[in-house]
């Protein structure tokens, strides 16, 4: 008899919880006074091992900053920052509620990630094009489009100015440098090294952003972007949102048995860093970092948001059916709103009334913007998008066999 | 006018492109400095900068990729698949991203980008380097699908399709590239040199999409085709004693059913070509849509002469190819019903 020589097993990886269990994350070392300092930003690709692999963070969980990444914000900044988030916090709510009230097919929720979104808008020119996923709708907020136009799109209604082509949530606004949304994950990575390309064969002082969750990841088309960036010095900032949840999949099935989605950077040779995504002054001050760097034709960097998905990935799931109901309350890493929020407190810039004041303030906002954007329909209502407009922009001129089908549709 | 094979007559185009708009970038597998497997780069870098014209990373869904993000930018790539059996990486970006980008921006970005891509067989390539995979492209809403016969096609189409606004893809025949090709191996490639479409001018021009080629006129038949079956077409009705009109379609998407519809009613006969496999062809939709539209000008069933439904085989190359015989015999089968 043969002894076995081979002694793999095949492993799948599994959360360490699931429905039922009791989640206990004190394992995970939130480094309280310690970040990873913060290099010249032109510094050698494989400098940034350490802020690739540890966790940079400027907001400690009691909200006064520590280490050398502080941007040192004015106050007046800060208090934008949140009200963005804010802002966004409520409109997700009103929309999933309006969802489930059968007034649009779907929503999807940014609970817990209204940092990332907001600080990148901030720390960026309005002329940086961003590349979004489905869940950064705070750079909208932070870039100022008005709300009812981004209602109107989630109801596909008669001011969707898509022509309600898209479902819910896939924004495309072109005159904010907010790039058309795609429903496929990772796709958008590739073309936003392509963006940057352009921008530097332009010779315009514009950089490309784009964002991915961590699960898509595994798409080739992450590691197409990583290649032609840094193949071609291409300004763009490639940011991961490590939500841990790729809709019931938890990080571990994206990651295997790396421990950083930043250090994938450091294989291409770019400059990497992992950062506390619920730390509104930690995300400002990396993508800062990485604008300067991408300007001063130091090429791309990769961005890990280390982060918390609180919701379920949409309306269409239930994440009480796959973690445990009580997981996103134990995420040992804070609301990035209260985080920023008590930082103010520490500041001496803001107080409990001035925050139930500005709730109040949006919320009111936000119905309001509701009401005008329901009154030109919802998708339960008889539409009011021409037919016709379905055979329009197929092409640009349309095409014999696209009018006869027209005309087929009585047209 | 200047006398071009058909990889001289697209490097012309691109080379006019290239000197006419600075947001003309050429990229691709080996197209930089070497010029190209096939040499329809060649001298292009030297000429227009190490920035107009590079090489990538091998990794097609990258090239388009990157390209799209161009296009959307406002640049127009022209981007080279070395083999379109290579193309399918980048499937994802042409069908999901590239076609669909109009439309779901509703305008606000578009993607003028062209993809060439060399197609077909004849080169002793076998499975991987002999594909047409032009079906899967046409069944695309939002892609523009071109394949030129000849020279004098290839650079003004190519040049309409770098000048388009929506993306194209751009079918180039391999064993076009060098003569003219009229599917019997055993005597040599025509050169261009001595064929009328061989005359190019060395300028710009264009030949738009909307309109296929009536290569021959004739009463008795009507044979549709593209690429390098319309030489197979024009050898075999020659060798059948009939006369055909030969429609080289030229563009698949958009396509020219008017001048199809006209040729079949008046003819009451049609045979329909096309070198990649049969099942869920291009010929299936252009049958479809001929037996609709000139059902009672119909004198004879509608018959497809194609690759047959197998992977290129390496070695039985001309056994899969559909050269003359195969297409003289359809036309018999045809004439005789």
């Amino acid at each position: 008899m043969t002894s076995k020589q081979n002694r793999s097993k095949l492993f799948v990886p599994e959360p360490p919880y699931r429905p039922g269990d009791t989640p206990d994350f004190s394992h995970i070392k939130i480094p309280a006074e310690h970040s990873p300092s913060r290099p010249d930003p032109m510094i050698d690709a494989y400098g940034t091992q350490e802020q690739a692999t540890g966790l940079i963070r400027v907001l400690k969980l009691d909200g006064t900053p520590c280490g050398d990444w502080d941007p040192k914000l004015d106050a007046d900044t800060l208090r934008e920052g949140l009200r963005h988030m804010m802002l966004t916090r409520c409109v997700d709510e009103r929309m999933f509620s309006m969802q489930r009230q059968g007034k649009m097919s779907f929503y999807m929720k940014s609970t817990g990630e209204e940092a990332i979104a907001v600080a990148s808008a901030m720390a960026l020119r309005p002329t940086d094009m961003v590349f979004p996923t489905y869940r950064q709708q705070g750079i909208l907020m932070a870039r100022g489009w008005p709300l009812k136009e981004l209602m109107c799109q989630c109801l596909s209604n008669a001011g969707d100015k898509l022509e309600g082509r898209s479902i819910p949530v896939l924004y495309s606004v072109r005159e904010l440098g907010f790039f058309s949304i795609s429903g496929n994950l990772g796709t958008q990575m590739i073309q936003a090294a392509g963006w940057g390309m352009a921008c530097a064969y332009k010779g315009t002082d514009d950089i490309a952003v784009a964002f991915t969750g961590e699960g898509a990841t595994a798409e080739g088309d992450f590691y197409y972007a990583l290649n032609f960036a840094s193949t071609y010095r291409a300004p763009v900032i490639l940011n991961v949102v490590n939500n841990q949840w790729a809709i019931s999949s938890f990080q571990g099935i994206a990651a295997g048995q790396s421990k950083s989605f930043a250090a994938r950077g450091l294989a291409f040779g770019l400059a990497s860093l992992r950062v506390d995504g619920n730390d509104f002054l930690a995300v400002y001050a990396a993508i800062k970092w990485a604008t300067e760097r991408a300007r001063n034709g130091g090429g791309a960097t990769v961005i890990e948001h280390f982060t918390y998905r609180k919701e379920g990935h949409s309306t269409s799931d239930d994440p009480t059916k796959y973690r445990p109901k009580s997981e996103p309350d134990v995420w040992p890493f804070g609301d990035p709103i209260d985080r920023l929020a008590s930082h103010l407190v520490t500041l001496g810039e803001w107080d409990k009334e001035r925050h139930d004041a500005l709730h109040t303030e949006l919320t009111a906002q936000v119905r309001e913007s509701y009401k005008e954007a329901e009154a030109l329909g919802t998708l339960a209502s008889p539409s009011k998008i021409d037919p016709a407009s379905m055979f329009e922009e197929v092409f640009e001129d349309l095409p014999a066999h696209l009018r006869r089908q027209r005309q087929e549709m009585g047209i | 006018m200047a006398r071009m094979n058909m990889i001289e007559a697209i490097r012309s185009a691109l080379d006019v492109k290239l000197s006419q708009d600075p947001d003309v970038l050429i990229f691709g597998e080996d197209v930089g400095y070497f010029g190209g497997v096939f040499r329809c780069t060649a001298g292009l870098q030297e000429k227009h900068g190490l920035t107009r014209v590079f090489d990538t990373p091998i990794s097609e869904g990258g090239i388009i990729g990157a390209a799209v993000g161009m296009a959307a930018y406002g640049l127009r790539p022209v981007v080279e698949i070395q083999f379109s059996d290579y193309i399918y990486p980048g499937y994802d970006q042409i069908c999901s991203e590239a076609a669909r980008l109009r439309y779901r921006s509703a305008g606000q970005f578009t993607a003028p980008l062209t993809i060439r891509t060399p197609v077909g067989g004849g080169i002793h390539g076998g499975q991987t380097h002999s594909q047409s995979p032009e079906a899967l492209f046409t069944h695309i809403a939002g892609l523009k699908t071109i394949i030129p016969s000849n020279p004098y096609d290839a650079k003004g189409l190519l040049i309409k399709a770098i000048e388009d606004n929506d993306p194209v893809l751009f079918l180039e025949p391999k064993r076009l590239y060098n003569g003219l090709f009229d599917g019997d191996h055993n005597k040599p490639a025509v050169s261009w040199a001595g064929h009328e479409l061989g005359e190019v001018p060395e300028g710009h021009y264009t030949v738009n999409f909307e309109k296929a080629r009536l290569l021959e006129q004739g009463t008795d038949l009507t044979i549709i085709a593209y690429g390098t079956m319309v030489w197979v077409a024009q050898a075999a009705a020659k060798a059948a004693g009939i006369n055909a009109d030969i429609l080289d379609l030229r563009s698949l998407i958009p396509l020219d059913l008017e001048s199809i519809t006209k040729s079949v009613n008046k003819t009451g006969r049609c045979l329909v070509l096309h070198e990649a496999t049969r099942t869920s062809g291009f010929g299936a939709e252009l049958i479809a849509e001929i037996q609709q539209h000139c059902f009672y000008a119909l004198e004879a069933p509608i018959v497809r002469v194609t690759g047959w439904d197998t992977p290129y085989p390496h070695a039985l190359e001309w056994e899969y190819f559909p050269g003359i015989e195969r297409v003289q015999t359809a036309i018999q089968t045809i004439m005789e019903a």
